[in-house]
């Protein structure tokens, strides 16, 4: 029998209305807002943006955080990922255990790490007790970039590797396990066939993990709020100020079009760097 | 070049016992198959040969070395695995350079010995291509000039032919008999087929479940089985087992009589297909033909002898019909008696 022409689109129908509702429609109107400004359509909003004295710290943060933070989740899944692949008993325990702060939000990360991190907090406490300092040690506010950074950075990490560390797993397992095998024969120590064989076997779900990863840590925003309120400003949260402290509407559509922007760009790149040559696929 | 001893290797995965006191000697530059059915066990030797698999107890030596603790890469071996394992992200050049280069042997003795083993194996054209773009024949033989060109003392590899297709096999079987014969690389061949192991071996050890039951050049396991299993898993047809009573030293069978090991009592009386002739029905065991099945080369006949099934090989031209009666003389000097109990061979001397 023969399908019918018309079946497969009548399938993916639905999922294409919804799709056009739900995200191209909003997408469209947040492009038109962010040209709308008082003064007709033009880009009134965007040179507001740009003139803003918080810009070229948003930028600056942003782009310092997600440089810091996507190296060091793909570093630490990456070695998660090999240590589960030695394992053999608990290994599920372990990578279910790893993947608990999937199910925590980023707002209830960020006030996770606020309650350690914070002056009255936990870590505070503990090292007033130990006697290691004299009182309430502040890390958190505009006088303490570094900490509050490093803070910032500790805080993802803990929230966001483990997605990392699901899509590295999952192609680990793809990977035959006579490959390395064959290697360890011919005389590859570990160290040359994790990056002779593992690593160019693994580009697809290497590729797969920073995209997600990038696109997700360039909006990162709700860690960064709970942390440090407008203390580290990033290009999301002067969205939202925009959006609700200014009322702005088009200069916070602006910004989101300008992270979209950022988004392809950073995709485009992971697609280019770790293309796999199609002769080269196993 | 280097001969290998197994000696007493044990190996049990938790509960289950895969290799129970296995030994084996290996001469140099000689060529063995390691045959049995699925599960027996070929597979798990093998890696522990080659240091890919821990063992429970008992010593590997290679070249009169003990090897047991060693890395799979100290070993002076290379392997030829059943799905290849041709490194998808290489050409065909670097796959079969790859041991050379890990031993960081210079540019020009990588190149010289990736083309001399590429030539052995004819995949010179694809050299500069990725094996995404080759036939499943041509990364077979990707596989083996990888393994050839370290120049390995011993060479292992694990049913290297069972994903080709059937005449692919019998194309590669017949190289790769002539390449290593050349190359004189003592070899370890596993498979399950034994039509492979009988082409390419010099000896066939037949496992069964976890332990070699024979060693044997493959005429002698095909003619004189250690017993009812080998007779039965190697040949095509399988050997044929009638039960026999042995009276006063012989054994008497529809006008023949034959000299029996036992002065008495029950036995197995084994025989191959070919090593028949067809007689009157009168004068010899009556054979009744239930199927007659005209292959080219001969005619298969399938049938009872009292209630044993047995398939006969009968020259071309016969004319024997289903459900035909006919009478069917052995050749004494072709027979094998086997314990009607255990299975085991009686050796007519002992
Ligand atoms: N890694 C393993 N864990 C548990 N049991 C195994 C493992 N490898 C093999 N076995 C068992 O050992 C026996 C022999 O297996 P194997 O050597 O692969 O047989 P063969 O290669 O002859 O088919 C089988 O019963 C198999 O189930
Ligand atoms: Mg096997």
């Amino acid at each position: 029998m023969t399908q019918s022409r018309w079946l497969p689109y009548a399938l993916i129908a639905p999922a294409m209305v919804f799709l056009g509702i739900f995200f191209i429609v909003p997408l469209v109107q947040t492009i038109m807002l962010s040209f709308q400004g008082g003064s007709g359509f033009g880009l009134e909003n965007y040179s507001k943006m740009v003139g803003d004295l918080n810009f070229g710290l948003a930028i600056k943060n942003t782009f310092l955080l997600v440089l810091t933070v996507i190296p060091l989740q793909v570093g630490l899944a990456l070695a998660m990922g090999m240590m589960l692949q030695k394992m053999t008993a608990g290994r599920d325990v372990v990578l279910w255990i790893w993947t608990i702060p999937l199910g925590v939000s980023d707002l209830a990360a960020g006030l996770v790490w606020l309650a350690l991190l914070q002056n009255t907090g936990y870590i505070n406490s503990m090292l007033f007790a130990m006697g290691l300092i004299e009182g309430p040690t502040p890390w958190l506010n505009s006088e303490t970039p570094v900490t509050l950074f490093v803070a910032v950075v500790l805080a993802e990490v803990w929230r966001a590797t483990a997605i990392v560390l699901v899509i590295l797993v999952g192609g680990l397992q793809l990977i035959p396990k006579e490959f390395g095998e064959a290697a360890e024969i011919f005389g590859a120590k570990p160290w040359t066939r994790f990056t002779r064989i593992t690593l160019p076997l693994l580009k697809p779900s290497l590729q797969s993990a920073l995209i997600l990863r990038t696109v997700l840590a360039f909006e990162v925003f709700a860690v960064v709020y709970a942390l440090g309120g407008r203390n580290f400003p990033v290009l999301v949260g002067e969205a939202y100020v925009w959006q609700r402290e200014n009322q702005n509407y088009g200069v916070a559509a602006a910004y989101a079009v300008l992270v979209m922007i950022i988004s392809l760009a950073a995709t485009i790149f992971w697609l280019r760097a770790l293309r796999t040559k199609p002769e080269a696929q196993a | 070049m280097a001969g290998i001893v197994i000696d007493r290797i044990a190996k049990s995965f938790g509960a289950v016992s895969a290799l129970k006191e296995v030994s084996l000697e290996i001469a140099d530059g000689e060529f063995v198959a390691l045959l049995g059915p699925s599960g027996c066990g070929k597979t798990t030797l093998l890696r522990i040969m080659a240091g890919l698999e821990t063992r429970s107890s008992g010593r590997v030596l290679i070249g009169g070395r003990d090897v047991s603790d060693l890395k799979p890469y100290e070993r002076g071996l290379a392997m030829v695995f059943q799905n290849y394992a041709v490194f998808p992200h290489m050409t065909v050049y670097d796959n079969v350079g790859f041991g050379l280069t890990m031993q960081k042997k210079p540019k020009d003795v990588i190149d010289r010995q990736v083309k001399k083993a590429a030539a052995l194996l004819h995949i010179e054209p694809y050299l500069e291509r990725y094996p995404a773009k080759l036939s499943g024949g041509q990364r077979q033989r990707v596989a083996v000039a990888r393994a050839l060109a370290v120049e390995p003392a011993v060479l292992l590899m694990d049913e290297p032919l069972s994903n080709l297709d059937a005449l692919l096999r019998l194309e590669m079987r017949a190289e790769l008999k002539s390449v290593l014969r050349e190359a004189g690389t003592t070899t370890v061949y596993v498979t399950h087929d034994q039509t492979e192991a009988m082409g390419l071996a010099d000896r066939i050890a037949v496992m069964h479940g976890g332990k070699i039951v024979q060693i044997a050049p493959p005429t002698e396991v095909y003619s004189r089985p250690a017993s009812m299993f080998v007779g039965g898993f190697v040949g095509s047809p399988p050997m044929n087992f009638i039960p026999v009573e042995a009276r006063a030293g012989s054994v008497a069978l529809g006008g023949q009589t034959l000299a029996a090991p036992r002065a008495s009592g029950a036995l197995t009386l084994g025989f191959r297909g070919e090593d028949v002739t067809l007689a009157p029905p009168g004068e010899a065991m009556p054979f009744t033909v239930r199927v007659a099945e005209p292959m080219g080369s001969h005619l298969l006949l399938t049938g009872r002898i009292g209630d044993a099934v047995v398939r006969v090989v009968a020259p071309p031209a016969s004319i024997v019909k289903a459900g035909e009666t006919v009478g069917l003389r052995l050749d004494p000097d072709r027979i094998v008696f086997m314990d009607a109990a255990t299975g085991a061979a009686t050796d007519l001397a002992a």
